[in-house]
């Protein structure tokens, strides 16, 4: 009939403006890192959580535009054998914690409010900004998870869950605010495939490192640190992204093909069904770097001299007429005869309150109040 | 247009060997500026060359008049170590004193702690109601101020924090140089994180610009203290060098720097230790109460890089020798059990002829709750009344505990002090995610002025070194100095969180199986069910009904 000629015919039109909208790109790209887990054995994800961090940062994306989470201190814990370094390979061929790194949430801030705070964007007002993702409606987010996880959840710390269902909610409120352009979601946890089964929100990516009913395994365990360095799936994705730079060409189709069962034991899945472009047309860099854009220049350009000497400080300009002086640090006589504070008078509450009621009630019922003018 | 406010910075390290063989490395950076944030009238500070723009917005939205932030890994040992030149005590410290123009304190507080937070990297959000106490004679303030009143400090400590390379990395941006040229290309935090003690500081605080004090000037120094022991870092050998130490030597002094200098406690030279290369550039200071003799490297000299244009030290061990403070103390927790317990706190006068005061700071977290009653103050076995006691009971879930005494110490003894308390029960979604491990109680503060040994030099001068100008010197015959005990670790009585799922199995359970069979008792009816005849008769019976006749059984 003509009406679903006239909705075909809408659907139509709205899905090429829909294209050519997706198809202009982004202008910044953002990371949110996190890694749930707590205690000591479970330094792997950690060392998951910074190896990404690591290849992030390193193909352009900086510390303001990354919001890194880990549940717990590795590299100053005091059973690390070498403190303020974390590895990822045996024989510790590589620190990945290095020495620039910026972790904007850690121990006990870890926690599910805390992180769909950070992706709704729905923080308290005196949340500093290397807190918050401060993203709009041209970036594109990449969101890497790690830790223990089940058929549907994600544990936190070992005291709370996060669903898929909940990440999916937060996936939608996050594109009804028009806070991402595309969204890529890895997830290295045991049954990470169940994580994205209920993604229902446009331009989502999203990667796992097993499939439901599977188990993700860690990879190599390090005699001197004596506890696994990292997960098959990140190690290998560490790897993969080692060979990346920010000018290579690769895609998204050699990123499905990172770690598979032969090597990880587990299947690596992957879901792109939501997502408006071809996954083959899609460059690694446009999740994990950052989007430059580069002049080159030939000529030659002179710098100004290097630094001026320091300027002598010499004496005071302004004449005040009493001089300032410092403190007592310690005026005991001052303090002995220190007068209380005047406390603020509050009215009577509670407690107090109710006696004196009770009181009162008393003295009324047994006097009366006609026998009263006796007594005034 | 305005000309700039003339700064000056200044870096400098101080190498003091320690008699158990371990060495101390205090490095300080001040940043004078002659500037004054807070003055009424004055146009908004816009133009920032060495004091770094994120702290100067800080101080000027938060109208702050000192700020001393501190973050410690270990713990000061003092009775091995001496004094440190500037105290801290494990974890994470801050206390600030506003202006007296601010008029909603707590507001402000709140808002400095989170965006300290962003800075640092540090947890210090976590700082709120429950861990703020509001001192009512510790931690005057160590800046210029006439105005005490103490409703303008705030005091926090969160004792569990740690510290690692993310809280550094930020520190070092703060510096003029940042990390690639003077002093602070030493910092390597794979280096400084591998030893007993490490602790970062920033303290930000108005002083006199000259001697004759007429006007203020900004100084904000950074300080870092590291301890390393020679049995982790130095392979059991009583042999230290800046390689050594930091796995890096000295190129360079920084740029901006108006003077970089390199100090080596040698008062203990020749017998305890030989230093090379030798440099005839001597110079004595008094700090601590005690005149030490220290050897002065000059970086913004050239010869002192020779000829390899790098420097470094090599000091070796000759002997051993004994330290004794003279004032340190400990704390510790007795009892037994999860429901009491009794904090001790111990205090040591090492003096042989002199007593003097100590202002003892106690700030308990609400959950232990004490019992002030059973306060003892005990010295050589006697009771020692304290002359001046200052105490805010706790509110749940809103304030701290706040003790603070003064106590006198009599010669050569030790004071202790007890109280006992009771733990109290939290509420299921008020514990950590980890509660075996246990709750931290901040450490105590103790200040006090220890008489010195030296008359102490009150004069201010501009060439003193950092190290000794510190804490401002009122008198001579004597020197401020702060100790901190160590952080109790308490059990709390811990629930078992699988509880709830478990009590809502079994309540369900036992609904279903005894209100149930209840409910099937009353209302169940039984009705006799004969069994579907078969095929044959089914048919019979269709046909028998049609035809009207009575149907078989």
């Amino acid at each position: 009939t003509d009406y679903n000629d006239l909705y075909c015919l809408f659907t139509l039109v709205q899905f090429t403006k829909a294209g050519q909208f997706f198809s202009s790109g982004h202008t910044n790209n953002w990371a949110v890192l996190v890694c749930t887990s707590r205690f000591w054995f479970n330094y792997r994800h950690v060392a998951n959580t910074l190896s990404v961090y690591r290849s992030v940062k390193r193909l352009g994306i900086p510390d303001s535009h990354i919001v890194l989470m880990l549940a717990d201190d590795m590299a100053c814990n005091y059973r690390n054998p070498k403190p303020a370094t974390v590895f990822s390979h045996k024989n510790m061929e590589l620190n990945v914690y290095g020495d620039d790194v910026e972790v904007d949430y850690r121990g006990y801030e870890v926690t599910v409010e805390n992180f769909l705070r950070v992706l709704t964007g729905r923080l308290p007002p005196s949340t500093p900004r290397s807190k918050r993702l401060l993203s709009d409606d041209r970036s594109n987010i990449l969101i890497y998870l790690t830790g223990h996880g089940g058929n549907g959840f994600l544990k936190f710390q070992d005291s709370e869950e996060i669903s898929n269902m909940e990440l999916a909610d937060a996936f939608e409120q996050m594109w009804q605010k028009r806070r991402y352009n595309e969204l890529l979601f890895i997830i290295d946890t045991c049954q990470g495939a169940s994580m994205y089964e209920r993604f229902y929100s446009p331009n989502l990516m999203a990667l796992a490192s097993s499939q439901v009913g599977e188990d993700s395994l860690s990879h190599q365990p390090d005699l001197a640190i004596g506890v696994h360095l990292m997960d098959k799936y990140t190690f290998y994705l560490l790897e993969f992204l080692e060979e990346v730079h920010p000018a290579s060409q690769a895609n998204m189709n050699d990123l499905f093909k990172v770690c598979p069962q032969s090597q990880c034991v587990s299947t690596p899945g992957h879901r792109t069904d939501l997502f408006q472009r071809d996954p083959g047309s899609v460059l690694i860099t446009d999740f994990f770097g950052s989007v430059r854009k580069v002049e080159i220049t030939k000529d030659t350009i002179n710098l100004t001299s290097p630094v001026e000497p320091p300027i002598q400080r010499s004496g005071s300009g302004d004449i005040q007429i009493e001089s300032l002086t410092y403190v007592d640090q310690l005026p005991v006589a001052e303090i002995i005869h220190q007068k209380p504070k005047q406390k603020d008078w509050h009215p009577p509450d509670g407690f107090i309150l109710g006696l004196w009621t009770l009181i009162l009630l008393v003295f009324f019922q047994t006097y009366g109040i006609k026998h009263l003018k006796h007594i005034f | 247009c305005m000309t700039p406010a003339k700064d000056q910075f200044q870096e400098e390290l101080v190498i003091r060997p320690l008699h158990s063989g371990d060495i101390y490395a205090s490095f300080q950076f001040r940043t004078l500026w002659d500037t004054d944030f807070l003055q009424e009238g004055q146009k908004k500070v816009s133009h920032y060359r060495l004091f770094p723009k994120s702290l100067g917005q800080v101080l000027s939205k938060f109208s702050v008049q000192e700020l001393h932030i501190s973050f410690t890994q270990g713990f000061w040992r003092t009775m091995q170590w001496g004094q440190p030149f500037i105290p801290s005590p494990p974890g994470a410290e801050l206390w600030v004193w506003f202006h007296h123009t601010v008029s909603d304190v707590d507001g402000n507080w709140k808002e400095l702690t989170n965006v300290l937070s962003g800075i640092f990297c540090a947890s210090l959000n976590f700082i709120d109601m429950t861990n703020t106490v509001q001192p009512s004679a510790s931690f005057k303030p160590l800046g210029l101020g006439n105005a005490t009143d103490h409703r303008f400090l705030r005091y926090a400590t969160l004792p569990r924090e740690i510290v690692c390379t993310e809280n550094l990395t930020p520190w070092k941006k703060l510096l003029p140089c940042g990390s690639k040229a003077g002093l602070a290309v030493l910092m390597k935090s794979e280096k400084l994180f591998h030893s007993s003690f490490h602790s970062q500081a920033v303290h930000i605080r108005p002083i006199c610009q000259d001697e004759q004090c007429t006007s203020k000037a900004w100084e904000l120094r950074q300080t870092l203290n590291v301890v390393f022991d020679h049995y982790t870092s130095g392979q059991g050998k009583k042999e230290w060098s800046l390689f050594k130490m930091f796995s890096r030597t000295l190129t360079e002094a920084c740029p901006l720097a108006s003077s970089s200098k390199v100090y080596v406690d040698i008062t203990d030279n020749p017998e305890l230790f030989e230093l090379s290369p030798a440099t005839p550039l001597l110079s004595q200071a008094v700090v601590l109460g005690d005149r030490r003799t220290y050897s002065v490297y000059d970086l913004t000299r050239a010869e002192t890089f020779g000829q390899l244009r790098s420097f470094n030290l090599l000091l070796r061990w000759k002997g051993d020798n004994m330290l004794r403070p003279l004032l340190h103390a400990e704390r510790y927790v007795a009892g037994f059990g999860l429901q009491t317990g009794e904090i001790h706190t111990v205090i040591y006068n090492n003096h042989p002829y002199r007593a003097f005061p100590v202002l003892l700071m106690d700030s308990v977290p609400w959950y232990l709750q004490l019992y002030i009653h059973t306060l003892t103050v005990t010295s050589k076995s006697r009771d020692n009344k304290p002359s001046y006691i200052h105490y805010q009971p706790a509110k749940d879930r809103h304030r701290p505990h706040l003790l603070e005494m003064l106590i006198q110490l009599p010669p050569h003894s030790m004071t202790e002090v007890t109280v006992q308390f009771e733990r109290a029960l939290l509420k299921w979604t008020e514990y950590t995610p980890d509660p075996n491990h246990g709750f931290y109680v901040g450490s105590s503060v103790i200040s006090a002025l220890v008489p010195s040994m030296v008359a102490m030099s009150t004069n201010f001068t501009q060439d003193q070194p950092l190290f000794s100008s510190f804490v401002p010197v009122k008198e001579e015959s004597s020197y401020f100095v702060r100790v901190y005990t160590e952080p109790l670790l308490v059990n709390l009585p811990t629930p078992d969180f699988s509880m709830p799922y478990n009590v809502i199995c079994l309540t369900c359970t036992v609904v279903a199986v005894g209100y149930g069979s209840f409910y099937n008792l009353l209302t169940r009816t039984f009705q006799v069910d004969e069994p579907s005849p078969p095929l044959a008769k089914r048919l019979a019976n269709f046909i028998r009904r049609i035809r009207g006749v009575p149907l078989l059984a």
